[in-house]
């Protein structure tokens, strides 16, 4: 036993090292007080410690702390992600001119960012239904408070309620979920819940009643229709950094925490979708309620984003739109379509920060984020605005930028599994998006600037970050292979 | 079963109705209620009706103690959201000068 514990800490070092990141950003806030903004220092330095830990992890395959936790490739994977997303926010951070009238506040911003990171990184690994929980939970609320963390904006104090009560209702969901399917499957853990599904249960009423009821808690968190109408309010509300982050990492949590948990508890035991399992459980086609919230997901959202005029906003219905696709993987029930997720969630990270970065330094200068603004700013700041046609290119799914390596994957994933009118609905709902994509690089280019707007320049720092993230969208749309050998190699090695 | 048989021994089934109960309510609170405060409330009936569970099963079903472990847990994660969530309703009073949910919506187009 005590081998065992030394052993899980040993495993648990990345979680431990962004803890430790954690206690020193607040002490370092109290040191240094009036430069408390050198605490994003702090939190990078840790973060890169973790990163070096994560990429230690590669290849392991345990499962830690009495089967708990597991520590294996999927998990590594989405660790790596979530860092990158991570390091990337700080440093957004650093240059965001709205939190500074929080200035005398920003080291428990970062500490929260920190605190965050560390529940998403359970979320990913958790394989016991209460840890999962919890760390959904740890995500959660430092999220509600960073979304308000510009308090004394209206729109910021207003995105954190909403955020918060739609937040602890889906919460209350998914637990009064978990409560079911523990209390008939008896086991608290995913594998036990497999096992006891396989075996069958008596009360399938109840078990429906428990799927359902933790769909829409997941749902709520990836930000699938009909459980997104939190999501555009808070996006806009909250401030861009922070808006970046719900949308790409939180949702990536998400999507990773939903995938282990319904790949092992509910494909392995066939009640997803399987014809040869007799259990009751598979007379609701599970798989295909999935596939209809997909597509009404890629649906709405889409159409919804058309009449958009405020950036964030347009660019939250975007967010749910991918979940959509993204969610596309799952309602198949094969190996390749969750492979296909991890690709799309990847490099989803890189182009939808990459647009939320850009929105932010326009913002910084401009102090607008109305898409009319973005007039002729092809003209004032050319190589923003490329930037930021290549980052919505890339949301629009186009050749050679990642995007389409995204899409190709998720919808090839989709034929072979079999659901062509899937893919049709999916290939609509990007012609759809082509439109307000195409608007914001129309506004940009296509109008001239007024006569009395310079051109606006930006420090060479900013434009070190904007090349960060332009390069993977670019270089993940030819080479590729990387990535896609790590995300199908981790799905072969799931769950031991 | 006659009713009142069905009322004389309290078994697994009743908790379960109870929880389904408080469940319901909580949401209809959450869905009706204009005060924030009151839809707090309702979160919390929702969270405790899901405790109720833990217990009932852990006591007539298959789970051991860990339901009443679980339970534990979720009472404080309870407590912890119930904290933000009134300081968040505070900063909300201090900015509008309301706790009603339907004045506090200026993020429209």
């Amino acid at each position: 036993m005590a081998e065992h514990i030394i052993e899980s800490i040993y495993r648990f070092l990345p979680e431990i090292a962004l803890t430790v990141t954690l206690v020193a950003a607040i002490v370092a806030d109290l040191i240094l007080r009036e430069r408390n903004r050198h605490v994003a220092w702090v939190v990078l330095a840790g973060l890169a410690v973790t990163a070096l830990l994560v990429l230690g992890q590669r290849g392991w395959n345990v499962s830690i702390f009495s089967d708990t936790i597991a520590v294996d490739p999927f998990a590594v994977f989405f660790k790596a992600v979530l860092l990158v997303a991570g390091i990337f926010i700080v440093l957004f951070s650093m240059k965001s001119r709205e939190l500074e009238i929080n200035s005398s506040r920003i080291g428990e911003y970062y500490m929260l960012i920190t605190g965050v990171i560390f529940g998403m990184f359970l979320m990913v690994g958790a394989t016991n239904l209460l840890l999962m929980y919890l760390a959904f939970e740890l995500a959660s609320i430092s999220s509600y408070v960073l979304a308000g963390f510009t308090k004394s904006l209206r729109r910021s104090a207003e995105a954190s309620m909403k955020y918060i009560i739609f937040g602890a209702v889906s919460s209350g969901f998914l637990i009064y979920g978990i409560s079911l399917l523990v209390g008939v499957t008896g086991a608290v853990d995913i594998y036990g819940v497999r096992d006891a599904l396989q075996a069958g249960v008596e009360q399938t009423n109840a078990l429906y009643v428990a799927i359902i009821m933790m769909i829409v808690g997941f749902s709520y968190k990836i930000t699938a229709v009909p459980f997104h109408f939190w999501a555009p309010d808070v996006y806009q509300g909250a401030p861009v950094t922070i808006t970046a982050f719900l949308a790409t990492a939180s949702k990536v949590a998400g999507f990773a925490m939903m995938i282990r948990f319904f790949r092992i508890s509910f494909m392995d035991s066939g009640v997803l979708a399987s014809p040869s399992f007799d259990g009751a459980a598979s007379i609701v086609p599970w798989h295909l309620i999935l596939a209809v919230l997909a597509a009404v997901t890629m649906l709405a959202a889409n159409l919804m984003a058309l009449w958009q005029e405020n950036i964030k906003r347009l660019l939250a219905y975007s967010s749910i739109a991918h979940a959509g696709f993204i969610l596309m993987g799952l309602a198949l029930v094969t190996d390749e379509g969750i492979s296909a997720m991890m690709i799309y969630l990847a490099i989803y990270l890189f182009m939808n920060m990459g647009a939320f970065y850009v929105v932010m330094l326009v913002a910084n200068k401009l102090n607008t984020e109305a898409i009319a603004d973005y007039e002729g700013l092809g003209h004032r700041s050319p190589f923003l605005s490329v930037s930021m046609a290549i980052f919505l290119v890339a949301l629009a799914g186009f050749p050679p930028t990642a995007g389409f390596i995204a899409k190709v994957y998720i919808f090839g994933a989709t034929i072979s599994a079999g659901m062509i009118w899937l893919v049709a609905v999916a290939g609509l709902a990007t012609v759809i998006s082509l439109f307000y994509y195409i608007r914001v690089v129309r506004n940009m280019f296509l109008v001239e600037p007024h006569e009395s707007q310079g051109p606006v320049q930006y420090d060479t720092s900013s434009v070190i970050i904007l090349v960060l993230l332009l390069v993977p969208v670019l270089l993940l749309g030819v080479y590729f292979s990387p990535i896609v050998n790590w995300a199908k190699q981790a799905v072969t090695m799931f769950g031991m | 079963m006659v009713l009142p048989e069905w009322f004389a021994e309290p078994g697994l089934n009743h908790f379960l109705v109870v929880s389904a109960v408080l469940f319901s309510l909580g949401l209809l609170a959450v869905i009706t209620r204009r005060n924030i405060i009151m839809v707090l409330m309702g979160i919390e009936l929702i969270l405790n009706s899901a405790n109720l569970n833990f217990v009932a099963f852990s006591r007539y079903g298959l789970l051991s103690l860990e339901g009443h472990m679980i339970a534990l847990f979720v009472i404080i994660i309870a407590a912890a959201e119930a904290a933000v969530a009134l300081a968040i309703v505070l900063n909300i009073y201090n900015r509008f000068g309301s706790v009603d949910v339907e004045q506090i919506s200026e993020l429209k187009e």
